[in-house]
């Protein structure tokens, strides 16, 4: 027999993970959240992400523009996604495949792209100047970073929606309709409640991202005013440590608290992504 | 006829969304590519933004390339044999190593980076070396090589295998590397393929650890969206595109594979 037990094995195993875990990510949250407590302000620092004016016009301007992300990319994808899953045409795997592809771009590419489409040499300011004379750009702008994070999400929760129409039961809509329901009234009470915890799960990722992502921000403008941005500022430009730590806690919570909200609603795991 | 209606209606705005997800990507293609883009691509097609780029920015290219397979390395050590404890063991504890670890992908890498910061900027030498990075795409990446190898283990009954083995008399690191890793294997492929993919592309926290010394393709990227022509900035997202693009089919086709299973 082998001098080594399986237990002893099962935690040999075990053991480098936890040691990296510790060291590199338990330790360092450990010492941001000493950080965040311990400037001028003490441990209210964690309340003036509420408390302070300016902090919490930022932290509403964050979720006001995650919400509307989140609420146009579900709707979005969702017709897109239906309508794919539905029918049979030639293109369909092309579009599918045009649809999903930008899945691992970065956010700075992202906004790269949106600068490219809305920018001060984009498409629709060239489009809109030749036919109107009026050059629009808004890329540099909170409606180009909500362009941003519709561009990231839209192909996750495309793909999430297609999944989940695969699994419904066809059978019932079927029924529903001999029962003499209108097509409408069929997507209405039959196939959007049964995609419910794909919306919850794939939505809250939307959401999540676009709280917390840096780089398509940081890429169209660094004077957006974003809780990530106001976050890099903070601790970069006005070095002010505490503050800055305090502000990513709360953006952590608050991104950790909607994904675990959204798995315990919808049963399965949720990620950010970044 | 209203069918039609509908299927025509359908089909127009699902083309539209993948007018607005292709048609930035071909701007950026033919950007980089065009003598002068604001003249337009009639200017000419060169490749001499590309070269440029090349010159400029192959060190960020190669040191993206190092992390990435030093993340990689990292992440199986690391992970897989802790995706077997993990799955092995179950249980209270295992649960609580799992949601740990699984936290970085809810914290938004720039608080995650902040914390890594605060905590060891003071060690010079290590803030200063790429390792610095490395550190944080491993725990970025960690949890996407850990579940994956994790879910391959729940679809087969690793258990019976691993005793099999054992009553056979192998020890536990025999069975491990003769019998674990073999049957972990497009678990393993498949969380490799993630953890590239997603280490080549890291910007949020790569941006906060990097120093000038230690610049990687997307903080090259950054740089070049802020202060080069349109051009260059398109040629070196090109040069992103080739890379990404191949690893992202094997992606697509690991996961199909999977889903015929």
């Amino acid at each position: 027999m082998s001098p080594m037990s399986h237990r002893t094995f099962i935690s040999i195993c075990l053991l480098p993970l936890v040691v990296v875990t510790a060291a590199f990510f338990v330790l360092p949250m450990a010492q941001l959240l000493a950080v965040g407590a311990g400037g001028e302000r003490g441990v209210a620092a964690y309340l003036a992400i509420l408390t302070e004016p300016r902090y919490r016009a930022t932290l509403i301007n964050t979720v006001m523009l995650a919400a509307a992300t989140t609420i146009a990319t579900l709707v979005i994808s969702t017709v897109a996604g239906l309508f794919l899953q539905r029918h049979r045409f030639v293109g369909r795997n092309v579009l599918i495949a045009m649809l999903t592809f930008p899945l691992a771009f970065p956010g700075v590419v992202v906004g790269f792209l949106i600068i490219l489409l809305a920018g001060r040499q984009g498409l629709i300011g060239a489009i809109t100047a030749a036919a109107t004379g009026e050059k629009i750009v808004f890329a540099y702008s909170i409606f180009g970073l909500f362009l941003g994070y519709l561009y990231f999400s839209i192909p996750r929760v495309i793909l999430t929606v297609m999944a989940a129409v695969q699994k419904l039961d066809m059978g019932l809509e079927e029924a529903a309709r001999s029962l003499g329901a209108s097509p409408w009234g069929v997507q209405r009470d039959v196939v959007l409640p049964a995609l419910g915890p794909a919306f919850v799960a794939s939505g809250a990722i939307a959401f999540a991202t676009a709280m917390g992502a840096f780089g398509t921000a940081f890429t169209l403008a660094t004077n957006i005013d974003v809780l990530p941005m106001l976050i890099y500022t903070e601790f970069t430009l006005a070095a002010n440590f505490s503050i800055s730590a305090a502000l990513s806690i709360g953006l952590g919570v608050i991104a950790w608290a909607i994904l675990a909200l959204a798995r315990s609603l919808s049963g399965g795991t949720v990620a950010a992504a970044g | 006829m209203r069918d039609r209606l509908i299927f025509a209606g359908q089909l127009g705005f699902t083309l539209l969304v993948a007018a607005f997800l292709v048609v930035p990507v071909v701007l950026s293609i033919s950007a980089g590519v065009t003598v002068n883009y604001f003249r337009g691509i009639q200017s000419g097609v060169t490749l001499q933004w590309v070269e440029q780029v090349w010159g400029l920015y192959k060190g960020e290219i190669g040191l993206s390339f190092l992390i990435a397979f030093a993340t990689l390395a990292a992440t199986l050590v690391v992970g897989v044999p802790s995706a077997y404890a993990l799955h092995v063991r179950g249980g209270r504890l295992s649960r609580l190593i799992e949601e740990i670890i699984t936290l970085p992908l809810a914290i938004p890498g720039l608080a995650i980076a902040l914390a890594l910061l605060l905590t060891y900027g003071g060690f010079g030498g290590f803030r200063q070396s790429w390792l610095f990075i490395v550190t944080g795409h491993v725990i970025f990446t960690m949890p996407f090589m850990v579940r994956s190898v994790m879910a391959v283990f729940a679809s087969l009954d690793i258990k019976t295998l691993d005793e099999g083995a054992a009553s056979l008399g192998a020890s536990p690191w025999t069975r491990f590397r003769d019998v674990i890793v073999p049957n972990a294997m497009p678990g393993i492929l498949a969380g490799s393929l993630m953890v590239i993919t997603l280490s080549l592309g890291e910007f949020n926290l790569t941006w906060m650890l990097h120093t000038p010394l230690t610049k990687t393709l997307p903080v090259g990227l950054a740089d070049s969206y802020a202060s080069m022509r349109l051009e260059v900035a398109s040629a070196y997202t090109l040069i992103f595109f080739i890379m990404i693009v191949p690893l992202l089919v094997a992606m697509q086709m690991f996961a199909d594979k999977g889903e015929k299973k």
